[in-house]
């Protein structure tokens, strides 16, 4: 009783964890927890201070992080999203990028929507004759950061003038603060094309770009595509890019979100009990409920293979060598998160679950 | 017994904000000296480049003091035309008649609207109008965000103007009326040159106000990192890149940005002595 967990970091997850640690919080009574959304180098900072329990990140730590940390730190995949490009065109419903097109149209290099090279990717749609105002983060955001990294792997223009970052050098457009900003100025503004997270996107319904995938296919952004970027060989660490991944029905711009903890809990002032609160939490947001919570809010659930390889992580979490994890085997958790996509209602999920359990057994 | 108790408690207030302005300078020194000493002062005053990019990181707040100046003196330029009229209104065609009361009170509501409210009215409102004017494709920039301004700083320049032009003895005005000058005459010969340091005083203050307002101008002005040559750009302003800037910042970034929050401090104190002086000058003759 009067446990109280407190955690800061990335702002991309907060609503989601804001719904999942509320609905804990009602199921044990006596446990608090607290999440700041300070941004992810705040909360890998107070992490490191110790002055918090767990930190939330959309990017997985660097070499140099991982040094600086001072102990073992284990990343835990909660979620994962998206990042969509989202537009306003009168007369155009369907609109189809590639990675090129976007790293162009957002370096400045293509600045009409009648250019012949969207044209070609086009060839039912007629563009109009209008400037292209592309609309991008005026604040540091791990949106901007995946957005980049992912045409930093589809365009060597981009990797050489770009780069990839939390915040760039932009060359053309213009910025607004936070999904809303952006959101509310390529809604209202004809001719512009924004990127935006994809959890926001899809509950606002925002028209979206059909990206062209690795495997050549034009994907819409959807909880299904998403998470079929994930349907690929998952390292055991759980810490990879999912951008222009190989799935046939793959999102390339899709992404993991993290929260990081220490894998020996044994330090100043945490107690055991902390430590089991701690575990058990972890174990509920991976979990058919706080799964079935993230699809709620347009958050993409975990595929089953990574549930699985997330639950061995969790497991190694200890407190002075003494398992702490009271989860119960990774194939009933399995079985638990299929029954409960299945009452999400959404058969197309259900069937690509499925289908990744046959693979895995 | 009471007095001094009184008399204590004010010296106490006093005293209180005086350590509070301390505290604030002490803090945006203090944090902002890792900048200051990568570039040194002038080294990053008069450098245009901003590069959040961890491997090519590089900070200067130039094309923000170009933002921040470009938008305060247009919209000053701007509200001229209309503060002035209305000062004249109110502080001398109809000083103390209800007419005037009922148009300064009107006046002084526009000081009282929350510059959110601003940044709403601009971007739904006036944006489509700037694109119908065809000054860029978005509408968003220096020109939208500077008209937005210059509303927000009439108030400031009319009332405290009207003030000033009220002050003039109407003993003066009957000279002048007598010599055979008509009414705008006067105004052009006696009242605008005698209360004069006292309207520019007024103007200078309006500036200021316009120099620090952050949030209709971040709504509207585009926030792209870059010297602005024309009406026409979008830009950022010293108050709006803190504005976007600040929350996931941290490093060198989080000491540039609190190094041009000193930057604007000092430009607007520097204003308001301006100011002050001028009109300490004015009362003196």
């Amino acid at each position: 009783m009067g446990v109280t967990l407190s955690g800061a970091g990335a702002t991309f997850p907060y609503p989601f964890y804001s719904i999942v640690f509320r609905d804990y919080m009602r199921k044990n009574p006596g446990v608090r927890v607290n999440y700041g959304a300070i941004g992810s180098g705040g909360g890998i900072r107070s992490l490191r201070d110790k002055s918090v329990d767990f930190a939330a990140s959309d990017a997985f730590l660097n070499e140099k992080e991982t040094a600086s940390m001072g102990a073992e730190v284990v990343h835990i995949p909660t979620c994962m999203g998206g990042v969509v490009l989202s537009y306003t065109l009168s007369g155009v419903d369907s609109l189809r990028l590639t990675g090129e097109l976007i790293a162009d149209i957002f370096m400045g290099k293509i600045t009409r929507w009648n250019d012949p090279r969207l044209a070609a990717e086009n060839p039912n749609v007629r563009f109009p004759d209008l400037e292209i105002t592309p609309v991008y983060r005026s604040d540091g955001s791990g949106t901007t950061f995946v957005f980049s990294e992912y045409l930093n792997k589809v365009s060597p223009e981009w990797n050489r003038e770009m780069g990839t970052g939390k915040a760039l050098k932009w060359k053309a457009g213009l910025a607004a603060k936070g999904n809303p900003g952006v959101a509310s100025i390529v809604q209202l503004t004809e001719g512009a094309i924004g990127y935006v997270g994809s959890e926001y996107a899809l509950t606002l319904q925002m028209p979206s770009a059909l990206l062209k995938n690795k495997a050549g296919n034009y994907v819409k952004a959807t909880l299904e595509t998403i998470s079929a970027a994930a349907e690929t060989d998952l390292s055991d660490d759980m810490k990879l890019t999912l951008t222009d991944m190989p799935h046939p029905h793959a999102y390339p711009i899709s992404m993991l979100t993290w929260l990081l903890v220490y894998e020996d809990q044994t330090y100043c002032g945490h107690s055991r009990q902390e430590a089991e609160v701690l575990v058990d939490l972890l174990n509920y947001i991976i979990g058919p409920d706080g799964q079935k919570l993230a699809a709620q809010v347009n958050y993409v659930p975990l595929p089953l293979r990574a549930v699985q390889k997330t639950q061995r992580i969790i497991n190694r979490i200890h407190f002075a060598g003494e398992k702490l994890s009271t989860a119960p085997d990774p194939e009933i958790a399995i079985v638990n998160v299929l029954s409960e996509t299945e009452t999400v209602g959404d058969h197309e999920k259900t069937v690509l679950h499925e289908k990744s359990l046959v693979d895995e057994r | 017994m009471k007095d001094k108790i009184f008399k204590g408690l004010l010296f106490a207030a006093a005293l209180a904000i005086l350590l509070l302005t301390a505290g604030v300078i002490y803090v945006l020194v203090k944090q902002s000296l890792d900048v200051f000493h990568e570039y040194g002062v002038f080294g990053f005053i008069f450098n245009a480049e901003w590069d959040p990019r961890p491997e090519t990181e590089e900070y200067g707040a130039w094309s923000f003091i170009i933002g921040t100046l470009f938008t305060a003196f247009f919209a000053l330029l701007l509200c001229i035309p209309f503060s002035l009229p209305v000062a004249l209104f109110n502080g001398e065609y109809f000083k103390g008649y209800k007419i005037s009361s009922f148009v300064s009170s009107v006046v002084d509501l526009l000081a009282g609207i929350p510059s959110i409210v601003y940044g709403l009215w601009g971007f739904y409102t006036l944006r489509p109008i700037v694109i119908q004017l065809g000054v860029n494709a978005q509408g968003f920039g220096i020109f939208l965000a500077s008209i937005v301004l210059a509303v927000m700083i009439i108030p400031y320049a009319s009332s405290l103007s009207a003030e000033f032009l009220s002050m003039i003895p109407d003993t003066v005005k009957e000279g002048a009326y007598s010599l055979g000058a008509t009414r705008a005459e006067t105004i052009r010969h006696v009242s605008l040159p005698m209360a004069s340091s006292g309207i520019v005083a007024a103007y200078i203050l309006a500036l200021g106000r316009a120099l620090g307002e952050t949030m209709a101008v971040t709504m509207l002005i585009g926030n792209t990192t870059n010297v602005p040559t024309s009406l026409r750009d979008t830009g950022n302003t010293m108050a709006s890149v803190i504005a976007n800037q600040f929350g996931e910042a941290d490093g060198l970034k989080l000491s540039a940005l609190i190094g041009i929050g000193l930057l604007l401090f000092l430009i607007t104190a520097v204003i308001n002595l301006i100011a002050k002086f001028i009109m300490k000058k004015l009362s003196v003759r």
